[in-house]
């Protein structure tokens, strides 16, 4: 499939911006009022930014953007459409805890509303795992982990986000926060590399002679057009497959030498901890774009099957 | 609405095409007159880009396709032509955030509408058959309408409400009709030639049908040719001789 960057980007955004949100919930609902005003509008800001920036950015691709919010009326069948009303339903539970817990409100508010901005955040992640785990001419997926791996691949980079941000506020040292991240970090390279290596052992179950109903060994002598269409150039990416070995290494790497630094930064404490929390970050966000792009990019779909391609 | 219609009433009409891939020549007559109408009725225009360039690019509903099959002495070339199947649980409609793509509920016909489709293409991920293709011109998704100005066009001639493509095909290889009706012409080509779905294990049911190549005649039971080589070693006469003289002397 072709890897839009605009879904990119929209995809890793906002999966780290609602991991953020549903760790920042959590902690309110478990520690009440931030620590500090200044660190919880930091923490706010950054994730209600990463999941706005990446909530536009899913509209550049669209081919009538002023029309999106047309989007928001078939919740009944589309899990797209599923995925703009909690994204934007989400903003009240997240703004109203954001305010009581910067703010330093009720207790017991900040419980409740961080409890249903963790639970919306992780819907709104779901659901943008399901666009693609409910199409059945994409089997890779149509998996059962494709859903798990953007719930903890939002989770991880969310975790980095919050160990950041805590380190650069002067508490690099909470050991709960150093584990979790460090846990989710590995987690997230654990899960990618066992759905790739299931979708590596697929089967193929669709052939050419499915498609075309002739049964048996079908080969294409003619195609009907001199150069590449839309459905050739959108569903018939195939540069990634060259790269895919390696490109996927730099996932691991990226995840495995952010989780070296988080826990260096954890053991080391001090001045030098904010800057290599903040490597951290880049490096597994360098690792989350990389992975949704060889999830795009190595998708084949059942189409191909007209194109040549012998069997899917 | 991208809810489907329920269309497993009783006479539910079920509006499609009967592609027979025995006579279908490939001589792109069916595509050309797609473009041809499609392009000046229903989300119009079917946008060309570099149409004269070195790499041309554009939007068409119909797209013929050349594949072989079986092998040796069995091994057929044929044409396949490739269009929307209006599916009966089509998940490009299901797929739709903005109840753009539809289906009829009184004909089954499945169809975008320009004015609400955002572009975001989603609708042709959810196509195993390739029938949507999009518009980058237009923003928007663009596929076979399967003629829905036409079919039911009051200013047009009687014979001539039928899909542009079933007007055009010169071997009479495209029909169109009422599939969900047993007793219609369409329906009992479909039974009596065996007509067959594309990727029926997929479930999405098309509305389409295709009918399969009719079996290659037993050489053994058609007429016998004379083999080329015996032709001129028959009677010895004057006139064979000269003329195999002539032959031995030219070769």
């Amino acid at each position: 499939m072709h890897p839009a960057y605009s879904v990119i980007l929209f995809t890793t955004a906002s999966g780290a911006g609602y991991g953020l949100l549903a760790l920042l919930g959590l902690t309110g609902a478990s520690h009440g009022a931030a620590s500090s005003f200044w660190y919880g509008a930091a923490c706010m800001l950054v994730a209600l930014g990463l999941i706005t920036v990446g909530l536009l950015s899913s509209t550049f691709h669209l081919g009538h953007p002023e029309r999106a919010w047309r989007a928001f009326s078939q919740w009944r069948s589309s899990w797209l459409s599923r995925e703009g009303v909690l994204a934007v339903a989400t903003y009240i539970p997240a703004c109203a805890f954001g305010l009581l817990w910067v703010f330093g409100g009720n207790e017991i508010a900040i419980a409740i509303t961080g409890w249903i901005t963790a639970i919306l955040a992780m819907l709104t992640v779901m659901c943008t795992a399901m666009i693609y785990a409910s199409l059945a001419t994409i089997r890779a997926w149509k998996h059962w982990m494709v859903v798990p791996v953007y719930v903890i691949f939002a989770l991880a980079t969310g975790a980095v986000l919050l160990f950041a941000l805590t380190a650069i506020f002067g508490r690099s040292g909470i050991p709960a926060l150093g584990v979790i991240t460090m846990i989710a970090l590995a987690l997230a390279a654990a899960a990618k590399f066992a759905y790739w290596s299931s979708i590596d052992n697929m089967k193929p179950v669709y052939t050419m002679g499915d498609a075309t109903g002739l049964g048996g060994d079908v080969r294409q002598w003619e195609l009907p057009h001199t150069s590449e269409n839309y459905i050739q150039s959108e569903m018939g990416y195939k540069v990634a497959r060259k790269h895919g070995a390696r490109l996927r290494m730099i996932v691991a790497v990226c995840l495995i030498a952010a989780l070296v630094l988080v826990w260096i930064a954890f053991s080391l404490g001090g001045e030098a901890a904010p800057v290599f929390a903040v490597l951290a970050v880049v490096l597994a966000g360098a690792g989350a774009v990389v992975e949704r792009w060889l999830f795009f990019a190595q998708a084949r779909h059942v189409v191909q099957l007209f194109y040549g391609e012998s069997a899917v | 609405m991208t809810i489907l219609p329920d269309t497993t009433r009783p006479g539910q009409k079920k509006l499609g095409l009967v592609i027979d891939l025995d006579t279908c020549v490939g001589c792109q007559a069916c595509a050309v007159s797609c473009k041809e109408w499609n392009t000046q009725g229903y989300s119009a225009p079917l946008t060309d880009l570099e149409p004269y360039g070195p790499d041309p690019a554009g939007v068409w509903l119909n797209r013929i396709h050349g594949y072989e099959s079986g092998e040796g002495d069995n091994a057929r070339g044929l044409h396949f032509p490739r269009s929307c199947l209006h599916c009966e649980t089509p998940a490009c409609v299901t797929v739709c955030p903005t109840g753009a793509s539809y289906k009829r509920e009184e004909d089954g016909i499945v169809l975008v509408n320009p004015d609400t489709c955002i572009g975001c293409k989603l609708c042709s991920w959810a196509c195993p058959y390739g029938a949507r293709e999009y518009d980058q011109d237009d923003g928007v998704m663009k596929k076979c309408t399967l003629c829905v100005d036409r079919i039911y066009n009051e200013n047009l001639e009687p014979e001539d409400r039928q899909p542009a493509c079933v007007k055009a095909c010169p071997t009479g290889a495209r029909h169109f009709g009422d599939l969900g009706d047993e007793t219609s012409d369409v329906s009992k080509l479909v039974k009596s030639r065996g007509g067959f779905d594309l990727l029926p294990q997929m479930d999405y049911k098309p509305v389409n049908k295709y009918l399969p190549p009719r079996a290659r005649r037993d050489a053994s039971n058609g007429v016998k040719a004379t083999p080329l080589e015996t032709v001129g070693k028959g009677d010895g006469s004057l006139a064979e001789r000269v003329f195999s003289w002539i032959d031995g002397v030219l070769s």
